[in-house]
């Protein structure tokens, strides 16, 4: 910085350590209540150090073991958010830096029409058009079904987007190199493109793998059969107990095992995340 | 745009497409025309028939006290998580870009609420503050403030503006740490130089030049708090207690799938797509617009 200022440093530390504090608190909280029998969460003051249950009630949302539950065992969950996930990162990346090349390295006709068709869907959140997207899956026998949890979610063109504004920035000279050696398209996508494009597809996944496994809405919909449930969907059922008050160990232990993997991912990813995020948005 | 250079091939670049454009027109065309369809029928109360009736539905909205509400609810939710995730994440940004000790440290853990789905982050906050074993309700009953956020409105209100706006702290955070960083150093010396103090320096030279980055985060954060928060409504306050959190994303569900009244659902299902697309025009106009500082 420009000048030393002590009391300024301090606090900029201190501040930090506070935001820091707000991020983790929730998510001790969480792993505290996850660690401790049923009693002892129920009685106030609730407990702030964890307790000698966390291998028997993390076994037990995960088996499913626990008698009246209410939904399925959250290894199962957690299989099927995995699969939803990964369906959703690698199956828009695929279509959509196919779909960029095209429109950006092809000349033919109809482009326009098709650029703008795919361009319209960056303004159109699944939220708001739930009902006639729930009716066209149900008229494809697609509840309940991975293809279902996968298929309409990975249609927006964000990522399209994406790759079409780093594919205008490959120099022209590159195409024309390859052209001499003889190089067709299907060619030069697999040899030049592809391995150029290989940090923008890290960030991508990172940022995708997140999506897929948060989503709440269309999985909530489309998923009846408990088998077929995502972890996230299935917390809230476990917090949306009637006339009783949540068993909250068993739902923080759920919990817990739902942020895992996507914050492993970011924590792990963090350079990506972070380069994938301020790109997409320019 | 195209390439100056380019392939010509009677049928590659369709089959190229043809995934996208499948899903696409499947998936979101096709059903945004039905949405739009279904918002000016009107169905009667066995579903045996149902009439076009142009733009009744969008008429009967505005005379909806429930409509109203919603709308009213939406905006101090928008407003408030938006303010508060810009805010908090400013605050943050500029106070990791003074230290360079631990700086990474603190990215790191500062960043992880973006992992969390937006359900989970509000059912972390919904145990918080449970009125009976939340550390937050007992700290608050221990000063005195009576708080139930499963009875009243305006306290299930706050959990749920809390347990958003945490979310999108990371978010917010990131792209203000970038902004930060791409200001000139030279720019904030030569400020000093002329006597201005880090506050005078925040407000004079760096806070203007972070107005693009502020007013896109505005538009994300509006549209995250519109739509995005579905997920935090449902896990935790399911629009209660008696609507106060009944957001008009929250109602669209609700009207349509729990309600079956479709026409109405549709009808504002529409309204939520005008909303979104003249944000999205704004910040696209805005964006080419957006002042470049260089390196």
């Amino acid at each position: 910085m420009i000048e030393r200022r002590r009391g300024l440093t301090i606090f900029s530390h201190a501040v930090l350590w506070g935001g820091i504090l707000t991020v983790i608190l929730p998510v001790y909280l969480a792993f505290v209540a996850s660690t401790h029998p049923l009693e002892d969460v129920l009685s106030a003051p609730i407990p702030v150090l964890p307790g000698d249950q966390l291998i028997e009630n993390y076994t037990a949302v995960l088996t499913g073991s626990v008698a009246n539950f209410g939904s399925a065992p959250v290894l199962l969950l957690l299989a099927n958010s995995l699969v939803m996930a990964l369906g959703i990162s690698i199956g828009k990346i695929a279509i959509s830096v196919i779909s960029a090349y095209a429109i950006v390295y092809f000349r033919f006709p109809l482009r326009p029409l098709f650029f703008w068709l795919i361009f319209v869907t960056l303004m159109l959140p699944v939220e708001v058009r739930i009902i006639p997207t729930y009716e066209v899956a149900a008229n494809l026998s697609l509840l309940n079904s991975y293809q279902g949890l996968i298929l309409p979610l990975i249609a927006s063109a964000t990522a399209t987007f994406l790759f079409r504004q780093f594919f205008l920035t490959i120099p022209d000279q590159m195409l024309e190199a390859a052209r001499i050696d003889g190089a067709g398209p299907i060619r030069f996508f697999i040899d030049i493109v592809l391995p150029l494009s290989r940090t923008n597809i890290a960030a991508l996944f990172v940022i995708l793998f997140i999506y897929g496994w948060n989503q709440y809405l269309w999985p909530l919909l489309i998923t009846t059969d408990q088998d077929m449930g995502t972890i996230v969907v299935g917390i809230s059922n476990l917090v949306q107990v009637t006339e009783a008050e949540p068993r909250w160990p068993y739902v923080m232990a759920t919990t817990v095992l739902a942020l895992i993997p996507p914050v492993v991912v970011i924590v792990l990813m963090q350079r990506q995340f972070v380069r994938g995020l301020v790109e997409q948005e320019k | 745009m195209l390439k100056r250079v380019h392939f010509k091939h009677p049928v590659l670049p369709y089959l190229l497409v043809a995934p996208q454009l499948a899903v696409t027109l499947v998936f979101f065309i096709w059903p945004a025309g039905q949405a739009l369809w279904q918002s000016m029928l009107v169905e009667d109360a066995f579903g045996l028939s149902t009439e076009f009736v142009w733009f009744e539905n969008y008429l009967a909205l505005l005379s909806d006290p429930q409509y109203l509400n919603s709308i009213k609810v939406t905006v101090v939710f928008t407003v408030s998580v938006t303010a508060l995730g810009i805010g908090s994440g400013l605050f943050l940004a500029s106070m990791a870009d003074r230290v360079i000790r631990f700086a990474t440290g603190y990215r790191t853990l500062l960043i992880t609420p973006y992992a969390v789905a937006p359900a989970v982050a509000g059912v972390l906050w919904l145990f918080m503050f449970n009125p009976t074993v939340g550390i937050l309700a007992y700290l608050m009953h221990g000063l005195g403030i009576s708080w139930n956020p499963l009875v009243n409105g305006s306290d299930a209100m706050v959990m749920v503006i809390i347990a958003a706006a945490w979310k999108q702290i990371s978010y917010n955070f990131v792209f203000f740490l970038a902004g930060l960083q791409s200001i000139p150093r030279s720019l904030i010396e030569a400020a000093a130089i002329d006597g201005a103090g880090p506050f005078r320096r925040f407000w004079t030279v760096i806070f203007p030049l972070l107005s693009p980055t502020t007013f896109f985060l505005m538009v994300v954060n509006l549209v995250y708090a519109f739509f995005e928060t579905f997920a935090t409504i449902h896990a935790t306050t399911s629009g209660g207690p008696a609507n106060a959190t009944n957001i008009m994303v929250y109602k669209v569900y609700r009207d349509g799938f729990e309600g079956l009244d479709l026409g109405s659902s549709a009808a504002q299902s529409v309204v939520l797509m005008l909303i979104v697309i003249a944000l999205t025009i704004i910040q696209f106009r805005y964006v080419e617009k957006r002042v470049e500082y260089g390196t």
